[in-house]
């Protein structure tokens, strides 16, 4: 008899884990997939390493700060700053055509791009920036609220407007064309006011030090092992039935499968509820080169482009929205010699928009040739916005919707989940809780602190 | 425990909470929150950690007594009046 049975080994259900594993209960870890992650994993393939999921991690503040969701994560699991190893950003830009913004870990580089860029906008800027700093994350009535028409009060130049929701959409809206003013400003703290950073090591070095914790304090984790069923009995979950056919008993599911997911796998006949899945997914290509992405003159560490005023955060009617986009070069992050990591090769990273349904549609054969065609038409996009890499490349990959369906179990490939979150992670069942995507925040470190915080208000209290 | 062992007892557990804060000017009846950076995540830990080593139970209706180390204290007494310290 398990205290708490967590289903998926990703980032939000190893921390609940560790929270669990560590006041002494007895909880078990199932994960479907081979390897742990989820969303954010990592590979090897002809001889090197690649991560999926992980640009860089957002909210990084300095070491030593008291204050802020990495403080808070550090302190709930008990780990120092330094394991995981965070590298600063060396610094990023959004391109617009004929603007280029840059911003890194200080704002003060932000604010002086906006008022030599767009002078009429500067104080503005400061007035939006101070509205957001007020903005109480725990008020769940600014939900409601259109952040398109929120920043528009403080914004009036339409191109600036645009250029500040396209980073943070990418990194973190499940809703499309718009997002609402509170994850808005959560997005805009954790990018812009508190800032990027990445482990050389990559995403592995997080994943390993997570299961190294959750194994140390006696926490058991198994791979390969999917959940068929939910089992439910008077109106409370008893157990998981496992597609090995085994049966493990527990006192309470803590879910990580998504929403939807989650409801489908409990056999107590109950209707799943109508909400959608989210639409939004990704295509990425990744390119090793002969050499670092500096030595071509490209020294940002994340480019978000869009070749119109206006940008579309939608579904594309195309297989791929090549119009926008994300440029990562995990090369270009302030790494330290001490850091003990391996050299990272020069890497370019693209990833656009994704239509799921034309992925999910292709034959074998069809879908090798068209990752061929997109991974093409995706680099040609880019490197309008970034020094031309093509002739460099000396290996490439790609991951399109039907890879994230493989590594998550997610419905539609959705990255950033539902649009509607279920912030309390409750369900109909009382012992049966969802974290993850689906329960509350995005990004790495929003999802370990979902996993954290339903751990904290589901599971431990009894 | 005596009540200054309990007073111990409590420092060490925040000190294992919160690493980082200088505990030596502590104000005993004060309320930890006005001195300390501790959100509701940090007052969870301090009640599981009691658990945790002393098998303390403490009902969610009563975590308002732990606003303060005097009244951390005062509560804990009647609780921790058997327990050996070690």
């Amino acid at each position: 008899m398990y205290d708490t049975i967590i289903i998926g080994a990703g980032m939000s259900g190893l921390a609940a884990g560790i929270r669990l594993a560590y006041y002494d209960q007895r909880v078990c870890i199932l994960e479907r997939h081979t390897t742990i992650g989820g969303l954010n994993s990592f590979y090897r393939l002809r001889g090197r390493d690649y991560d999926v999921g992980l640009h860089a991690l957002t909210n990084i503040t300095p070491k030593g700060t008291k204050k802020g969701p990495l403080a808070r994560l550090l302190r709930q699991l008990k780990m120092s700053w330094d394991e995981l190893q965070i590298a600063p950003q060396l610094g990023s830009d959004i391109v617009f055509p004929g603007v280029r913004l840059r911003f890194d870990n200080d704002i003060d580089l932000l604010r002086s791009e906006v008022a030599n860029e767009f002078p009429a906008e500067r104080d503005n800027f400061d007035r939006l920036i101070a509205a957001i700093v007020e903005y109480d994350d725990l008020n769940e009535s600014h939900q409601a609220i259109s952040a398109r028409a929120k920043v528009a009060e403080f914004i009036g130049d339409p191109l600036l407007l645009e250029m500040l929701f396209c980073p943070l959409m990418f990194y973190g809206s499940a809703r499309e064309h718009d997002m609402d003013w509170g994850q808005f400003s959560i997005m805009f703290r954790s990018i812009f006011l508190e800032g990027l950073g990445r482990p050389q090591a990559g995403v592995r070095l997080i994943l390993k030090q997570l299961v190294r914790k959750f194994r140390a304090l006696g926490g058991e984790l198994k791979l390969r092992t999917g959940v068929k069923e939910i089992v439910v009995e008077n109106g409370q979950v008893r157990g998981v039935l496992l597609e090995n056919g085994e049966f493990l008993e527990g006192r309470r599911v803590l879910s990580s499968a998504g929403w939807h997911e989650t409801m489908r796998l409990c056999d107590d006949g109950e209707p799943v509820t109508t909400r959608s899945s989210g639409r939004l997914t990704f295509c990425e290509t990744i390119a090793t080169l002969d050499v670092e992405p500096s030595e071509l003159g490209h020294v940002s560490t994340i480019t978000f482009f869009n070749d119109s005023d206006q940008f579309h955060w939608t579904v594309p009617d195309e297989p791929c929205d090549v119009r926008s986009g994300v440029i990562c070069s995990p090369n270009n992050f302030a790494y330290e010699e001490s850091d003990g990591g391996k050299a990272v090769p020069g890497t370019m990273r693209i990833t656009a928009l994704a239509n799921f349904d034309f992925w999910q549609g292709l034959d074998e054969k069809n879908y090798r040739l068209e990752k061929l065609r997109w991974y093409d038409r995706i680099t040609d996009s880019a490197v309008r916005f970034v020094p031309d890499y093509r002739s460099r490349v000396l290996d490439t990959d790609m991951f399109t919707p039907n890879t994230i369906v493989r590594f998550t179990g997610h419905d539609g490939g959705a990255i950033y989940g539902a649009p509607e979150k279920q912030l309390d992670g409750r369900t109909h069942l009382p012992n049966l809780f969802v974290c993850g995507t689906d329960q509350g925040f995005v990004g790495i470190v929003g999802s370990i602190l979902s996993g954290i915080s339903m751990a904290n208000q589901h599971c431990l209290k009894d | 425990m005596t009540n200054s062992e309990i007073r111990e007892e409590v420092l060490d557990i925040l000190e294992s909470i919160a690493p980082d804060e200088d505990l030596s000017k502590l104000d005993d009846d004060k309320n930890f929150r006005e001195q300390l950076e501790l959100d509701s995540m940090d007052f969870l830990d301090i009640v599981m950690e009691l658990r945790k080593r002393h098998r303390v139970q403490i009902p969610e209706d009563d975590y308002m007594n732990l606003a303060s180390m005097n009244s951390t204290v005062t509560y804990l007494t009647p609780l921790m009046k058997d327990i050996q310290k070690v």
